[in-house]
């Protein structure tokens, strides 16, 4: 085990609001995704087809991010390529100074999260909205969001009001009110803005387009209504063709909602034709690196980038379950979030987030996109082992699962050790014969730590080995 | 800023994957669209049961005149922005009196529709197995007449109504060619962002209806 966790996880873990929100929440997602996975009864296959086509798609990516760049701007729009936040908010702020722009809509996306866009833009005097209704709260109370597809999940509609009331001087408390509230006030908002920024769950590379996936169509007035639309992609996002959606639609809204369909599904591929009455003058696409390359660079942990960020793996998960999403380091949480925070910032940042599974599986079952997180897991562990016995650390360690593994590999060594346990290990609890502590010599520094959370059985007088022996001594050889 | 950049990330990209500068690529997988066959009443029959489920309503009609029946019905006195799609024209919306059309200016169409209880459109398709409007944007139908009216009522051909989504990419396999904006629209808009509890019409219409022209 790596270095302790974050005091706050026990907090949320003696918060029974915040449990029974987050649990209720997670668990109706999981209803809804198995109910909608049951009506296809070729979803594996579809699964297997996604795998495919990302792995294809990550393995040429950069042909791919050659044709994305020919094709959009072939149908009039522009490619902005993006190392980091920085380079994503100098394009922005020199477009907005160019154009003129003071007022920006936002639709949901990631991945400006993942580069504080909207403090980048207040800081020079810009507004930026967020209008998804949950994005829109948590704007409000200066939060991040605390599921990747359900950003208010730990909210009740109380907190709403009270978000509200003191930002907007409204006590509504239904959620349906809450809605209409947030509607007006975006409504002009979206009438009124300069700009229009929305990411991208899919970059469709032989259309040069984009594609957003929404329910409440904030999106949809983001992109349609200002004159200029910017979307945001991270460059892990394209797929080769738009026939290719035929398979990811399907597994998104089923993965992600219970959805067949989300209720809105946008193409967005160039500005306005001639002859189109409304719709942007200009469409830029923004694809973002900002640790992606780094990710790409390792073979067996590549596949984090396939990620189409359902949030099943979130709502599956017996860890963010209990733990919920702000006590992850970064905005992505869940499992996806603890294969991609320590490969975007390095796992010297946060050693114990790998740690942080009992590797079940339930994630991997569930990606619409077959990654395999616990393999990642595995590997993410193995390399903040190996940092830091490179750094010094864990010599001891090594040392004896050194001589654990040369034993295992001797059977007559092991045998004899095993008795050599029988016979002297103490006799335990006398009603269940858990043995609950070692006396001091047979458990130095690191074991002591070890058992103080751990309760031994005791070893069986006979092995099964001698067993086994006995019995075909009985029985005669087998035939 | 932006060709370095771009220099920068692909050489990154190609370090990454030990590939270089027009190293040629495997083919992709193979397309996968299964679609199925299935005659006409029972694509009508398919989407009326999907896009009910979804909260929508459906009135199946056999003639363009029933179609501006239809519609005088649903609006029930409400104002209406129509957009100019040829169908609509077809079906005469434009000759009832409380109905607007025919916009062509940009401003004067965002200000119509921010009003407008009901926006009016025909659809490029129909998609039965998850009740789902394909729109194309064009000069003849713009985006925001489905968008900003609080109600969306879309009129057509019984003839546009697809299997599935895998029909639609069949039929446009690039959709950048004809349109710049394709729009799936599945139901009326919802939210369940607080408490999970469901919300209709949070930023587009709550209220949607598809009207059927059988025989076209």
């Amino acid at each position: 085990m790596s270095s302790s966790y974050p005091i706050q996880i026990d907090a949320t873990v003696h918060d029974p609001a915040l449990q029974k929100a987050v649990y209720t929440a997670t668990g109706r997602l999981m209803d809804m995704r198995r109910n909608a996975v049951a009506l296809v009864p070729q979803f594996e296959e579809l699964r297997n087809h996604a795998n495919a086509v990302k792995r294809h798609t990550i393995g040429h990516l950069d042909h791919y991010l050659e044709l994305v760049e020919r094709n959009v701007e072939a149908h009039g729009g522009e490619v902005v390529f993006a190392q980091d936040s920085t380079e994503v908010a100098d394009f922005i702020l020199t477009l907005a100074k160019q154009k003129g722009a003071k007022l920006f809509v936002k639709s949901k996306s990631m991945t400006t999260e993942e580069i504080h866009l909207n403090s980048r833009l207040e800081a020079h005097q810009l507004e930026a909205v967020e209008t998804d209704l949950g994005e829109y709260i948590l704007q409000l109370a200066d939060e991040r969001p605390y599921h990747i597809i359900a950003p208010a999940l730990h909210y009740t509609r109380h907190d709403v009001a009270r978000i509200f009331e003191k930002k907007l001087g409204r006590t509504e408390t239904e959620p349906s009110d809450q809605a209409m509230i947030a509607r007006a006030v975006l409504r002009q908002k979206f009438l009124d803005a300069d700009i229009g920024i929305t990411g991208a769950n899919f970059v469709i590379a032989d259309s040069g387009a984009v594609v957003v996936v929404e329910n409440e169509g904030n999106a949809r007035l983001t992109h349609s209504a200002p004159k200029i639309h910017i979307a945001i992609a991270g460059i892990e996002k394209i797929i080769p063709r738009a026939q290719d959606l035929a398979v990811f639609l399907a597994l998104l809204g089923r993965s992600a909602t219970g959805q067949a369909m989300s209720v809105y599904t946008s193409f967005v591929s160039g500005p306005r034709r001639t002859g189109e009455v409304d719709g942007p003058d200009e469409f830029y696409l923004i694809l973002l690196d900002n640790g992606r390359t780094k990710v790409l660079a390792d073979e067996a942990k590549r596949q984090s980038l396939y990620c189409i960020r359902c949030g099943a793996c979130l709502n599956h998960c017996p860890v963010y379950r209990k733990i919920g999403g702000h006590n992850y380091p970064w905005i992505y949480s869940g499992p996806i979030g603890a294969i991609l925070t320590p490969q975007f910032h390095g796992i010297d940042h946060d050693p114990w987030l790998p740690f942080a599974s009992s590797l079940c599986g339930a994630c991997a079952e569930v990606c619409p996109v077959k990654i395999d997180i616990p393999r990642v897991l595995l590997e993410l562990r193995r390399d903040v082992i190996e940092s830091k016995t490179a750094a010094g650390a864990n010599k001891l360690e090594r040392m004896v699962f050194r001589m654990w593994a040369w034993a295992m590999k001797r059977p007559h060594m092991y045998e004899r050790l095993g008795k050599m346990a029988a016979i002297g290990a103490p006799r335990g609890d006398a009603k269940t014969g858990w043995i609950k502590d070692l006396p001091g010599f047979l458990a130095p520094g690191p074991v002591a730590g070890w058992l103080q959370e751990r309760d031994l059985p005791r070893p069986a007088a006979h092995s099964f080995r001698e067993l086994w022996r006995e019995r075909q001594k009985k029985k005669g050889p087998a035939t | 800023m932006n060709s370095a950049s771009r220099d920068a990330i692909l050489g990154r990209v190609r370090e990454a994957l030990h590939r270089k500068a027009g190293d040629v690529i495997e083919d992709a997988p193979p397309v996968r669209l299964d679609v199925p066959e299935l005659g006409v009443p029972a694509r009508i029959a398919g989407f009326r049961e999907r896009f009910e489920a979804l909260n929508g309503k459906v009135h199946v009609v056999s003639s363009r005149d029933g179609a501006r029946q239809a519609i005088t019905e649903i609006l029930n006195g409400r104002a209406a922005v129509a957009s100019n799609a040829r169908f609509l024209e077809e079906c005469g919306i434009g000759w009832l009196s409380s109905v607007r059309t025919g916009l062509t200016d940009r401003e004067e169409l965002k200000a119509a529709c921010a009003e407008a209880p009901v926006g009016i459109t025909s659809a490029q398709y129909a998609i039965a197995s998850t009740g789902t409007l394909a729109m194309l944007s064009s000069a003849e139908e713009p985006r925001l007449v489905s968008l900003l009216p609080p109600a969306h009522i879309a009129v057509i051909p019984a003839s546009r109504i697809l299997v599935n989504l895998d029909e639609l990419f069949e039929k446009l396999p690039l959709p950048a060619d004809v349109t710049s904006a394709l729009v799936f629209i599945s139901g009326p808009s919802r939210t369940a962002d607080i408490e999970q509890i469901l919300v209709r019409g949070v930023h587009g219409p709550g209220e949607i209806h598809v009207v059927i022209v059988e025989g076209c």
